[in-house]
């Protein structure tokens, strides 16, 4: 059937803010379907809360709401832009949620709004566990043995019955939110609890464990006629028991033979058609290592988390695909886009073996529980391609950007055996190290797959990789074991440590020998059709398919997985820049590392190879593309810390020169700069061992601000009060060296601001200032940000603009810079440089409107601001306030303290505009889901220093009519200023303590500011955890509260007594 | 062991041999399954044939008692990219390696199978020869020895063997069938008995059957003349089901025309629509020869089925005879089991055809 022409106007809802189990993989998938949309005509409204998405580009859509994604906004977007249906499957979980909650509330029906891709019926039988389970029986599907509990008791009775371990998961919550495994009653009460509070329905599917069977993942595709495929199956090198999102996998499966596959094939297949489905969908299915018994675990009704990494596993683009079926197309009539002649309805045949490995946030959360289980807790991950196992798994270790270059961790061949078994049964996120690092103590491999339930054959592959390792150690300079070693996916500085050389030299070595990659192309036909995607992947064979085209190319570096501090923002930029370069007249190449992204899609750029993003792998593209020069100021961090490197090898670095970023970012040499142009910054110096640390310090005077250098998010940055603390930090949280030396400043309490700008060598654009809410000491990322600044008088705008200009002509910034100031008395301080695009130019460009990656990389291309119609200085401002807000995944990761503070913690962002401050920042406030009912109970708790501020805000919920609630202290201190206030009983105090009253939904704000150090008694964080599982809004820094208060008191009369 | 794959047009590719240590000659082609090396190494639709794996990593789960598609392999070698180090599977009973040393079957591996690939792609399936040592004269030898061409004969079983049930009674003609035919008729109770490929319309029409099955099996079709006028005879009297090489020599027997594809469909990603209900499945695909379309016009044949993407005739009927027949694999083993309600089919059709016969005793 052709498009449907009963419908012209959809709305497509995204995924709002970046949190651990939803992430960039719906800017991918939202972005596809909107244009896959508006190619076939139709208008295309769009909703996002997260301004740090290509989707929320004007060009995506027709018409783009950057506005929360709640009832209330969505409601009001659907009565102005009045659609005739909505396509809720590509915004993740969030996106169905909402689709289900406007369905109830009755508004689908009053405007007679469709749904498209799948019925709510559909998404209540795949997500209702009951439901799901009743579908799974008519159809004959097995399903583990399993009881809906809505209380606790119901939980602990079904197991009594069942027997431990039992798995827990939350209904309706994504990323296994909440879920896990009990092995014990106790364990059960903790997750039941936990798990009953985040589901919205208050439910929990209560299931017989099958811990170590085979964890197997189909991506199906239906359309209207019926016609269903499989795009991709996968299979986890964990098995059941470690949610897929934190499991290794591999595409396609491998230890399954083609009975079995095609047995669960048929399953996929079977529910896809059941549930009616018209799109993509996602199976879960765990098969027994030891017979045909396997199980369906779980079925995603849209396009998933799996969906994109298939997508990038198979060059089929899944999302693209899904939207054109949502609107009557059927697969046979759209052509698949890879090979141009053949057609959609096809299900790709690999000729490669791709991996996965998550990336998780503990190099940041170094108190968190690293354990992994069924609650995903990877902020990320990363993709490699390769012609076998131990190459595509090699590829993926070193793209994690970890601090390692191959599957061994050089801390680990210290610890104990014990230790080691313990870490290989009860995994954590570096399960694979410790395996490897087993097998090189000679452990028997089918011991390992006893102890672990990995399959042996994926364990073989570590052994594998272990004997190369030996074989290099006692063939030092033997070419044929270094064909050995790079077929299987070796990265020289691997070899270069068993022969005791710099990794160039085995570089000069292979080239010697022409031991140099080929690049594949990804083809979804094995070859079988001719193809002409420009998507490349490198191997150590005989033939290179990767030509290199007549015209100059501009290589542009992304920024590998996503992790906290350097997200999705970095994608956006990156995409960008590849479209300048693009309208400039060049061939754009990307290299990038992340499935997830946009930047990793072969339609955004001339040419993708999706590789690693270390020196060797970069190195080999170019020396292949010879591209003019490379762009490392968009990929964050990752890009920036290569063009050092690449400049020693000779690469030309467009933009900035690499001397003028080490002036940047080197502490000594932008010392130089900053004295010589007589900018204050605060008093500080760079420390290589501890005892100058001290010095340091001691003469600064406390508070200090302290980090190492070379970082970014803030990571391991801390404001350190007294010697003591200082002495602590230097021992433990860092490991400081003449390399890496400890930046060392005195804390200055201000207000906060930044700047992104724009500088040709002559003209320095300022498209905005964003202003903090949050003072100096939460770190930027985490901030609410304002634009244009509300409270920055015009002499500090100007004194901005002023160093700013001198700052960028300096440094010789040819393209982007990011400069952070603190303002203190009147008086601006610059804390920080970075001489590259920032988190910040997705929002800053959508508020200005000066698409701010593709200004810059025109300049970088050699187009003055001049000739791009800019002037110097600050852009003139926008009408509108615009206000973003920070996201955090706290609910998915334990013992992650969420007390905000210089080192960076959340996930992702959200926006939110209006005409005034006020009502920007409820638009905020509501799209980061952070909502402050009308009225109800403030709890206060606060650390000292802070009780004269609390009590400014404790007397203006006082005044909107709410009732107060505070801990012994506080309470006191507000008491002795006569305000109302109940003491709330101290935790572990029997049945009516703090906890339980949290629990019990007797407190509607938290305010705590009390560090784990300072009071341990008074259990700030624990009080701050039992406000993340309950979902109340917690606020850990006094200026967001007196955000929040500004909100409420906009929305409300004064009622005042006489 | 150093090992070459030698191609007719003088490409060499340099691998390690494995499987059994001897040279051959055959056509060398290509199977895109990313699973089902057995099934497909003991098809005998290959016999002949040098069978090269897209997939990179083959052998993986082993070699098991259950998924052999017949008991004796005679595909001529297998190329591959990797072969495992160590097979995984609950069912494994050998490695690949074992399997082909047993069976005398020799195997290439470390071969940039890709680029293979896509040469045999641009250039046709080809004959190739797998050697241990690459002499000045390999490839004019190869050049000029002639692939035989009773490959058929070879494949096919010499005596009649019944395969007893309560069902219709099925006469399978055996060019070199796979198991899984069997497999999916004993699986609808059809009583069967196989008998080899150059059995005669009487000698069949004497077991006094419901239904005929042709099978599949290797070559080309041109080489089974004796088939057809066997293949007219019966389907004027019962019905005729025929599958991939069957299905040729159905297409001979009726006057329509077969032709060599450049490199064949071998995998199981292909997708076939049924022409009358828009139906696609997809389907398990081996062969090198197809019938020729525009032949079709002066024949009492019709198409029913056909490849989506390159318009390949997948399926035939007869305009008013009780046959028909599909160039792919509804048996499946390996690949999807989408298409295996074509069986249902040839079951509803023997039923409705007996109603009209005398002497038929089954009940559908």
């Amino acid at each position: 059937m052709p498009k449907r022409t009963d419908i012209h106007k959809i709305l497509v809802i995204g995924s709002g803010p970046i949190i651990i189990g939803q992430a960039a993989e719906f800017d991918y998938s939202g972005t596809q379907a909107c244009l896959a949309l508006k190619e076939l005509d139709y208008e295309v409204v769009l909703v996002n809360s997260n301004p740090a998405t290509i989707m929320t580009d004007k060009e995506v859509a027709d018409q783009v709401y950057l506005e929360p994604i709640t009832l209330e906004f969505v409601s009001q977007i659907l009565r102005k832009e009045r659609p005739d249906a909505i396509l809720p499957t590509l915004g993740g979980q969030q996106g169905l949620n909402m689709a289900m909650e406007l369905s109830k509330s009755g508004i689908l029906d009053e405007l007679n709004i469709e749904l498209l891709g799948t019925k709510l019926s559909a998404i209540d039988q795949a997500e209702d566990r009951e439901q799901f389970k009743d579908l799974m029986e008519q159809l004959g599907e097995p399903v583990p043995a399993s009881g809906i509990a809505h209380t606790v008791a119901e939980a602990l009775a079904f197991a009594d019955d069942s027997g431990y371990p039992v798995i827990v998961r939350p209904a309706f919550t994504m990323g296994g939110t909440g879920g896990g495994i009990a092995e014990t009653e106790a364990e059960l009460r903790t997750i039941a609890e936990n798990g009953l509070a985040l589901s919205p329905v208050t439910q929990v599917l209560i299931e017989q464990s099958i811990a170590g069977y085979k964890e197997i993942e189909f991506e199906v595709m239906r359309d209207a006629a019926d016609n269903a495929m499989v795009v991709c199956n996968m299979e986890n090198f964990d098995p059941v028991g470690i949610h897929t999102g934190d499991s290794i996998v591999y595409a396609p499966v491998q230890t399954l033979a083609d009975r079995e596959v095609q047995m669960l094939r048929d399953a996929a297949l079977k529910i896809i058609r059941a549930l009616k489905i018209e799109g993509g969908c996602n199976v879960q299915l765990a098969l027994d290592p030891n017979s045909f018994k396997y199980y369906i675990i779980e079925v995603n009704p849209r396009v998933s988390r799996s969906s994109a990494l298939a997508s990038k596993a198979t060059g089929y683009p899944i999302a693209k695909m899904a939207a054109k079926i949502a609107v009557g197309l059927h697969l046979d009539e759209i052509k698949n886009p890879v090979t141009g002649t053949t057609y959609a309805e096809f299900e790709p045949a690999l000729d490669y073996v791709v991996c996965k490995i998550p990336r998780w946030p503990f190099d940041k959360f170094t108190k968190a529980d690293r354990r992994l289980g069924t609650q995903m807790k990877a902020t990320g991950e990363v993709m490699a391609i390769g012609r076998n196992i131990e190459e595509a798994t090699l590829k993926a270790v070193r793209s994690l950007e970890i601090g390692v270059h191959h599957v061994e961790e050089p801390a680990l061949r210290t610890v104990s055996d014990d230790d080691l078994s313990d870490k290989l049964i009860h995994a954590q996120d570096d399960r694979l190290f410790y395996l490897a690092e087993a097998i090189r103590r000679g452990y028997p491999i089918t011991d390992l797959a006893e102890l672990t339930k990995i399959n042996v054959f994926f364990l073989d592959k570590l052994l594998h990789i272990v004997e190369i390792e030996r074989a290099l150690a006692t063939h030092v300079d033997d070419l044929e074991t270094l064909t050995t070693a790079k077929r299987n996916g070796f990265a020289d500085a691997t070899v270069a440590d068993y022969w005791h050389e710099t990794p160039a030299a085995i570089r000069q070595f292979r080239q010697r020998h022409q031991l140099e990659p080929v690049y594949k192309m990804v083809d979804t036909c094995a070859g079988e059709f001719e193809s002409t995607t420009p998507y490349y992947y490198g191997t150590y064979e005989q033939e290179n398919e990767s030509v290199v085209s007549e015209r100059p190319s501009v290589l542009v570096l992304g920024s590998g997985p996503i992790r906290i501090g350097q997200g999705v923002e970095f994608d956006y930029a990156t995409v960008h820049s590849v479209k300048a370069i693009q309208k400039a007249g060049y061939e754009a190449i990307i290299m990038n590392s992340n499935p997830e992204t946009v930047s990793t899609d072969f339609s955004v750029s001339d040419k993708l190879y999706f590789e690693p993003l270390t020196l060797e792998d970069v190195l080999n593209v170019i020396e292949l593309e010879r591209p003019v020069g490379v762009i490392v100021q968009f990929g964050g961090q990752t890009a920036i810390n290569l063009a050092q490197p690449l400049a020693d090898h000779g690469v030309k670095i467009l933009g900035t020169s690499v001397t003028d970023v080490d002036r940047a970012e080197d502490r000594d040499e932008f010392d130089k700069v900053i004295k010589a142009l007589r900018i204050p910054q605060p008093a500080g110096d760079t420390a290589s061992d501890e005892a100058t640390a001290l010095q340091i310090a001691d003469k600064l005077g406390y508070p200090v601000l302290v980090r190492p250098s070379y970082v970014l998010g803030g990571r391991a940055m801390e404001i350190v009060k007294k010697r003591a603390d200082l002495d602590h930090y230097m021992h433990n949280a860092v490991k400081v060296s003449h390399d890496h030396p400890v930046l060392i400043d005195r804390y200055l309490v201000g207000k906060e601001c930044e700047v992104d700008a724009i500088c040709d060598g002559q003209t320095v654009l300022i498209p905005g200032i964003m202003e903090h809410i949050e003072r100096a000491g939460v770190h930027s990322g985490d901030s609410m940000a304002v634009y244009p600044p509300q409270s920055l008088s015009a002499a500090v705008q100007k004194q901005i603009v002023t160093y700013t200009k001198q700052l960028a002509l300096t440094l010789n910034c040819v393209g982007m810079m990011n400069i952070q100031f603190v303002i203190h008395d009147e008086q601006v301080y610059v804390i920080e440089v970075n001489p590259r695009a920032s988190r910040t130019v997705p929002f800053l460009s959508k508020v200005t409107g000066i698409s701010m990656a593709q200004v810059a990389t025109r300049v970088i291309l050699g187009e003055s601001l001049h000739q791009q119609g800019y002037h110097d200085g600050l852009a003139p401002v926008s009408r509108l306030v615009h206000v973003k807000a920070p996201v955090f995944s706290f609910s998915k990761l334990n013992r992650v303290d969420s007390l905000l503070g210089p080192e960076m913690k959340s996930t992702g962002e959200v926006m939110g505009s209006d005409q005034t401050m006020a009502k920007a920042l409820y638009k905020a406030f509501e799209a980061a889901k952070l909502h402050v009912p009308s009225h109800g109970n403030v709890l206060f708790t606060v650390r000292d220093d802070d009780k004269p501020e609390a009590l400014k805000l404790a007397q203006r919920f006082h005044a909107l009519g709410y009732q107060l609630l505070a801990t012994a202290g506080t309470a006191k201190y507000l008491q002795a200023h006569a305000l109302p206030v109940v003491v709330v009983d101290k935790i572990d105090t029997g049945e009516h303590d703090l906890l339980h009253q949290m629990e019990a939904g007797e407190i509607q704000v938290v305010v705590n500011t009390v560090s784990d150090e300072e009071q341990a008694a008074d259990d700030g964080a624990l009080i701050r955890n039992t406000s993340i599982a309950h979902g109340i809004p917690l606020f850990t820094a006094l200026d967001t509260v007196a955000a929040i208060l500004q909100v409420r008191e906009s929305q409300s009369f004064v009622t005042q007594a006489l | 062991m150093k090992r070459y794959l030698v191609l007719a047009d003088g490409t060499i590719y340099q691998g390690t041999g494995f499987g059994a240590a001897k040279a051959t000659v055959g056509e060398l082609v290509f199977n895109t399954g990313m699973s089902g090396y057995q099934e497909s190494i003991t098809d005998q639709s290959y016999n002949g044939e040098i069978l090269m794996f897209t997939y990179p990593l083959i052998g993986n789960y082993g070699i098991n008692r259950d998924d052999h598609e017949s008991i004796k392999p005679t595909c001529k070698g297998v190329v591959v990219h990797e072969v495992a180090r160590r097979a995984s599977n609950w069912r494994s009973e050998m490695s690949l390696d074992d399997y082909l040393k047993q069976n005398q079957i020799p195997g290439i591996t470390d071969i940039d199978t890709r680029a293979v690939t896509k040469h045999i792609r641009e250039k046709g399936a080809m004959k190739a020869t797998i050697v241990d040592e690459v002499l000045p004269d390999t490839v004019e030898r190869l050049k000029v020895t002639e692939l035989g061409t009773a490959v058929v004969a070879e494949s096919s079983t010499n005596n009649a063997y019944p395969n007893p049930s309560t069902g219709p009674n099925v006469v399978v003609v055996d060019f070199g069938l796979k198991h899984s035919i069997l497999r999916e008729l004993a699986k609808r109770n059809c009583n069967l008995t196989v008998l080899p490929y150059n059995t005669t319309a009487s000698e069949i029409m004497a077991l006094n059957p419901d239904g005929v099955m042709l099978t599949n099996g290797p070559g080309d079709p041109k080489d089974v003349p004796s088939a057809l006028p066997m293949i007219r005879e019966i389907e004027k009297q019962i019905p005729l089901f025929g599958i991939c090489l069957g299905h040729q020599l159905f297409a001979l027997a009726n006057g329509a025309n077969t032709f060599k594809m450049k490199f064949g469909h071998r995998g199981f990603n292909h997708p076939v629509r049924e022409i009358a209900t828009g139906r696609i499945d997809f389907t398990s695909q081996n062969h090198g020869y197809a019938v020729d379309r525009d032949s079709l016009a002066a024949t009492d044949l019709m198409v029913t089925h056909e490849e989506i993407n390159d318009g390949t005739v997948e399926g035939l009927r007869h305009r008013e005879y009780a046959a028909f027949s599909v160039q792919y694999h509804p048996d499946a083993a390996p690949g999807p089991h989408d298409a295996d309600h074509i069986f249902d089919e040839f079951i509803e059709l023997m039923a409705a055809h007996q109603v009209a016969r005398k002497g038929s005793k089954f009940n559908a």
